[in-house]
């Protein structure tokens, strides 16, 4: 039983984290209908932005607090990731708006080569370790819960309920989906669509930040190539929740956690994507919009 | 600007839908206070035109002056600014948001300052909107969609509205009520509107002036009074309906 919960704790964690990727994959294609592959990658770059601020302080600023550090990583991780996304969808996706659909998509796939190599050439192919940062842990009745899983589920808690006080309390929100159900409309009402795109993509990108420097904290590495895989979780996540639904994407992510530690601890660890995957095949063909998505048909 | 100038001015305007020529050098000048109307038959360009005003699309040739001032090449989102209001052909309400939230996007130009006030008068218009008003637009009916989307525009205090067929669809008692709306707000508030109609016996009696569109271009225009008396006005969009 304690080793149930203790996998069920973890599964959490990692789900946090998918979760919050997740999130910037269902605004986009909420609001454009894209699927922005290189959003990955943007979470990688948060890894690296955090991980390159560590080494600054570590190496400049002596005995600052873990508590500061964790803070200012997180800050750098949000900057450079919306940064990065808020050029990229000026310069590559908004010129394709209104071209056929696979364009932005194929562009998408193309910036995440660009970015994935850039960090790779600059930052060396191999995993960057930093030494761990958090290390209090806890037990509970014989589970063990450290502080950084606490912090991850905890800040994932404060992002998802400023989001979602975001898009549906906010006059922001209000243009993110009017700009989502009808582009035109909105415009006649004096939406600057093109703006209200460019906050959600930097929206999306800096929850992926966040996300970002929480991954770092928690395992402590770093690696080029880690856009992919935790990308491809959370765009699973997301299509498992219902691409388009904000609660969807985070309750996407818990459950690819929570599948993906389980099925690790009682079964093989080589299938666990094998199961992630095929429960995702499941809930498609029992339900193809997705556990909280809306269906297509809808009287307009 | 002295009174003179047309709040609105269309100049020889022409807008393509690619190589499709949907309007072939549009003139048509509303002044301030006025009620004009724009009827012509189902394809005629009436609605483009009223898109074309707003920008989407814009125009090719010729130019459109707003107050004074060159919009032609001005984004959307700028010329509402300019308190250009529309409800558009097909309503367009937003279907999943609820028909408070739809007010609210009606006035999202002043960041909902007159919000509170403004609304108030929306329901009193529009007494239906209010026991609606927590409901998703999407299941509205048809009417009550209607009186939205004028409900909406209408909370963006425009300058100048237009209305692209407020009465489609809607049965005669409701569409009565909407045109003595529309004529209460012209009279009282000075409101000037721009309105397409298929019910052109209605839309005559109800404006000051009118225009006639054929063919993307306005074949006859004059004071609604004089239109509503000409033979051929007559034959071809009076004779048979609602009189
Ligand atoms: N998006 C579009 N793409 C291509 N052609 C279009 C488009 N919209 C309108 N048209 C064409 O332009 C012409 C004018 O259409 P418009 O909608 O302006 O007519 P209308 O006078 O409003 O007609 P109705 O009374 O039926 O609403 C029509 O021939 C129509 O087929
Ligand atoms: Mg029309």
């Amino acid at each position: 039983m304690e080793y149930f919960i203790q996998q069920t704790i973890n599964g959490v964690t990692l789900g946090s984290v998918y979760g919050m990727i997740a999130i910037g994959y269902t605004m986009v294609y909420g609001i454009i209908g894209m699927i922005n592959f290189s959003h990955g990658d943007v979470f990688m770059l948060g890894t690296f932005a955090a991980l390159i601020m560590f080494l600054i302080l570590t190496s400049l600023v002596a005995g600052m607090g873990v508590a500061a550090m964790l803070l200012v990583m997180m800050a750098t991780a949000i900057v450079m990731s919306s940064l990065w996304s808020w050029v990229i969808e000026r310069i590559a996706y908004r010129p394709l708006r209104g071209s056929f659909r696979l364009a932005p998509l194929i562009t998408a796939i193309g910036m995440s080569i660009v970015l994935s190599n850039f960090i790779q050439v600059t930052q060396g192919p191999r995993n960057k370790p930093i030494p761990p940062m958090v290390t209090k842990v806890y037990d509970v009745y014989g589970v063990t819960i450290s502080l950084k899983q606490i912090l991850i589920v905890l800040i994932t808690i404060v992002m998802m309920t400023a989001f979602w006080y975001v898009v549906t309390k906010t006059s922001l929100g209000r243009a993110q989906r009017a700009t989502e159900q009808d582009r035109k409309m909105a415009a006649l009402l004096g939406i600057d669509v093109d703006r209200t795109i460019s906050i959600t993509f930097v929206m999306g990108a800096s929850l992926a930040g966040v996300a970002g420097a929480m991954y770092l904290m928690y395992y402590g590495v770093a690696t080029f190539s880690d856009g992919f895989i935790p990308g491809v979780k959370a765009f699973t996540a997301a299509v498992l929740g219902g691409i388009g639904s904000l609660p969807g994407a985070l309750l996407g992510g818990l459950l690819i956690g929570l599948i993906e530690s389980l099925w690790s601890a009682y079964f093989s660890i080589d299938y666990k994507d094998v199961a992630t995957f095929s429960i995702l095949a499941i809930v498609l063909i029992f339900k193809p919009s997705g556990l909280l998505g809306r269906p297509e048909i809808e009287k307009v | 600007m002295n009174a003179q100038t047309p709040l609105l001015k269309v100049e020889g305007v022409e807008t393509y839908y690619g190589a499709i020529r949907a309007l072939a050098g549009v003139d048509v000048e509303v002044h301030r206070g006025e009620i004009v109307c724009l009827i012509g038959a189902n394809g005629a360009g009436k609605s483009t035109l009223m898109m074309t005003i707003c920008g989407q699309p814009q125009a090719r040739q010729g130019r459109i002056l707003f107050d004074g001032e060159d919009i032609t090449r001005v984004p959307t989102h700028l010329i509402a600014r300019k308190r250009i209001a529309q409800s558009p052909e097909g309503r367009r309400i937003f279907p999943r948001m609820t028909v408070y939230e739809n007010l609210q996007m009606g006035a999202s130009l002043d960041n909902q300052t007159y919000f509170k006030e403004d609304v108030e008068k929306i329901f009193t218009l529009f007494p239906r909107l209010k026991e609606r008003q927590a409901q998703r637009g999407g299941t509205l009916s048809g009417g009550e969609q209607q009186m939205l989307s004028i409900g909406r525009a209408l909370m963006a205090r425009p300058k100048l509205l237009l209305l692209d067929e407020p009465s489609l669809g809607l049965a005669p008692l409701i569409v009565k009520q909407i045109f003595e709306a529309i004529k209460l707000l012209n009279q009282q508030e000075g409101l000037t509107v721009f309105i397409v109609e298929q019910n052109a016996f209605a839309a005559l009696k109800l404006s000051g002036r009118g225009y006639v569109m054929v063919n993307g271009k306005v074949s006859m225009e004059g004071p609604s009074k004089e239109l509503l008396a000409n033979p051929e006005v007559r034959a071809a969009y009076l004779e048979g309906g609602h009189h």
